[in-house]
């Protein structure tokens, strides 16, 4: 507590409050928005409420982003899903055993996660067409899977490093062997680290735009690209352009929500990833 | 010690995900290295030695002149829009406030967010229409007579760039002030009670010890936000469009190689991104594992 007179301190909740307001005004444009009825929406009046709920944009932004959601939802499952079995494999692997070389493996992962991807994308997009997964979802899966090896290798290592040592001696002096130490004692113990990596992936391939948009043909685009694609087109209302944006913020908005601590967590751990 | 097949097993785990990460990020460096050597020009590779033109085109050309100087703006205003703010709010809320969990969630969430959605929902909050057509932020400046804020935001000539930060910093200044909420918490309270036991005023306390203190955390943030700065890309793309006045490497580096099919030219640039990229992160992360190392 500090010493400040609490009277004084209600004065703070003013800066606060502004604050609040300046990180809600986007949300509610689109809800606002996105729940006019056609006729109501107008520039001129964006800021109003909206007299009574109407489901016209949703239903219109929805029908347009329906196909791209769900190749986004193809290729976050999957891309999370396997980074997170690689990121604890390796990062077990990493944690445990000091082989010749474990210090030179540690700054060249961690430098991976910093590259800006410009400086590889003329090579990937080559290797892509090479191996004939360009234009599609997998290319882009891959993709995700292999950038994000190193963020999800350190998260785990990290994770791994700090279990007692005496628990991985003691089930090695019971005979066990280094696959039962990991599969009975490590892997249930990083539970939540699979939460973290589980989220921190998804989320970045969910709102991922670069890869996408260079990767994938329009059939294949996921919800980034299809939202900035309708949002410079000049037939399609604003009002859409919002209901959309609110559609493809939705289900990264639902994890913080709900797993916000595991979300912070990454964020914090890996501390480090843009 | 482990025995001799587990370790043949645990290099069998690790060495593909790191020979995939030599090739996928090492090896494709090197290979736009050498294709920013080329005469790489069309749908067809063409590797044909050209030195260092690529890169003494790039210095001569007035396209990319503009995008190192709107890179400049942009990462001076977002980068210290960030920390003033994140700063701020993070001391605020370590007063030990009711609510506290709840203002530090709401400042926070804006990162879980894309680029896309942030930059399609301030395009229409900056609509720079005026007149009987006013909209956005605009609107509510006339409306409540704050006339001298109106303006033509991320149009306004020559200093466009400049607005572009305004959603860059609603969506990165929650996360910068966890951050430094982070190194408030880590410093002892006896510090602060020793500061005023000896007299010193609530700011000449933060001034001469906690700012000090939560320097390590400044730097991070600057390299943080810095080297997302210099790679900014997709947030433009969804306020603007592709446009010259703002443009920036990553988005001349995205035209020019798959609209224009300049690949050498766009190699160079992805080339020169990141470089500018680890001159800010290399020393950071060998500074980081080295304290790390000493623990």
């Amino acid at each position: 507590m500090t010493a400040i007179q609490s009277r004084k301190r209600y004065f703070f909740y003013i800066p606060l409050v502004l604050m609040a307001i300046f990180y809600l005004i986007p949300i509610y444009i689109m809800l606002v928005t996105g729940f006019k009825s056609f006729a109501e929406v107008d520039l001129q009046t964006m800021w109003r409420l909206p007299q009574g709920i109407h489901f016209d944009n949703f239903v219109e932004a929805f029908t347009k982003l329906a196909p791209h959601l769900w190749n986004s939802i193809k290729l976050v499952i999957p891309a999370a899903i396997i980074s997170s079995i690689l990121g604890s494999l390796n990062g077990f692997v990493l944690a445990r055993w000091k082989f010749p070389g474990a210090d030179v493996i540690f700054p060249v992962l961690l430098f991976g996660m910093f590259i800006p991807y410009q400086s590889i994308l003329i090579p990937l997009v080559q290797f892509m067409r090479e191996i004939n997964l360009y234009g599609g979802v997998w290319g882009l899966v891959l993709t995700h899977v292999i950038y994000g090896i190193p963020i999800t290798t350190l998260t785990f290592r990290n994770y791994y490093a700090t279990v007692p040592k005496e628990l991985i001696e003691s089930a090695k002096i019971d005979g066990a062997s280094m696959m039962r130490t990991y599969f009975y004692i490590l892997l249930p113990l990083s539970l939540p680290s699979f939460v973290v990596v589980l989220i921190w992936q998804f989320t970045s391939a969910w709102n991922d735009f670069l890869f996408a948009v260079v990767l994938t043909s329009p059939e294949n685009w996921p919800i980034t690209v299809a939202l900035n694609n309708m949002a410079g087109s000049q037939i399609i209302a604003w009002n859409v352009q919002m209901a959309g944006s609110f559609i493809a913020a939705v289900p990264t908005l639902l994890v913080y929500i709900f797993l916000g601590r595991y979300f912070l967590r990454g964020l914090m751990s890996g501390a480090l990833k843009g | 010690m482990q025995s001799r097949k587990d370790q043949l097993l645990g290099l069998a785990l690790v060495s593909p995900s790191i020979l995939a990460v030599l090739i996928f990020v090492y090896g494709f460096i090197a290979w736009s290295g050498r294709v920013s050597l080329s005469q790489w020009k069309g749908l067809m590779p063409d590797y044909t030695w050209a030195g260092l033109q690529n890169y003494i085109g790039l210095f001569t050309d007035p396209r990319f002149r503009i995008d190192i100087r709107n890179t400049v703006v942009f990462t001076v205003l977002f980068v210290g829009g960030c920390l003033v703010l994140g700063l701020t709010l993070a001391i605020l809320l370590d007063q030990g406030l009711r609510g506290e969990g709840f203002f530090r969630s709401l400042y926070l969430f804006p990162m879980a967010i894309s680029f896309i959605v942030t930059g399609v929902v301030w395009r229409w909050l900056m609509n720079p229409a005026q007149g009987s057509r006013i909209s956005g932020l605009n609107l509510i400046f006339d409306q409540l007579g704050l006339d001298f804020l109106i303006n033509k935001w991320h149009t306004t000539p020559e200093w466009g760039i400049a607005f572009i930060a305004i959603p860059a910093i609603w969506q990165m200044s929650g996360y910068t002030m966890a951050l430094y909420l982070g190194g408030l918490r880590a410093i002892p309270e006896s510090l602060r009670e020793a500061a005023r036991v000896d007299g010193a005023s609530e700011f000449a306390m933060y001034r001469r010890i906690i700012l000090p203190l939560l320097s390590p955390i400044t730097l991070s943030a600057m390299i943080i936000l810095g080297h997302i700065s210099l790679k900014v890309f997709d947030l433009i793309v969804a306020v603007a469009g592709k446009q010259i006045p703002l443009d920036v490497p990553a988005i001349y580096m995205w035209t020019t190689t798959f609209d224009g099919n300049f690949y050498g030219r766009g190699a160079s640039i992805g080339i020169l991104l990141l470089l500018s990229v680890a001159v800010l992160v290399i020393p950071y992360l060998r500074y980081t594992l080295k304290n790390e190392a000493e623990l």
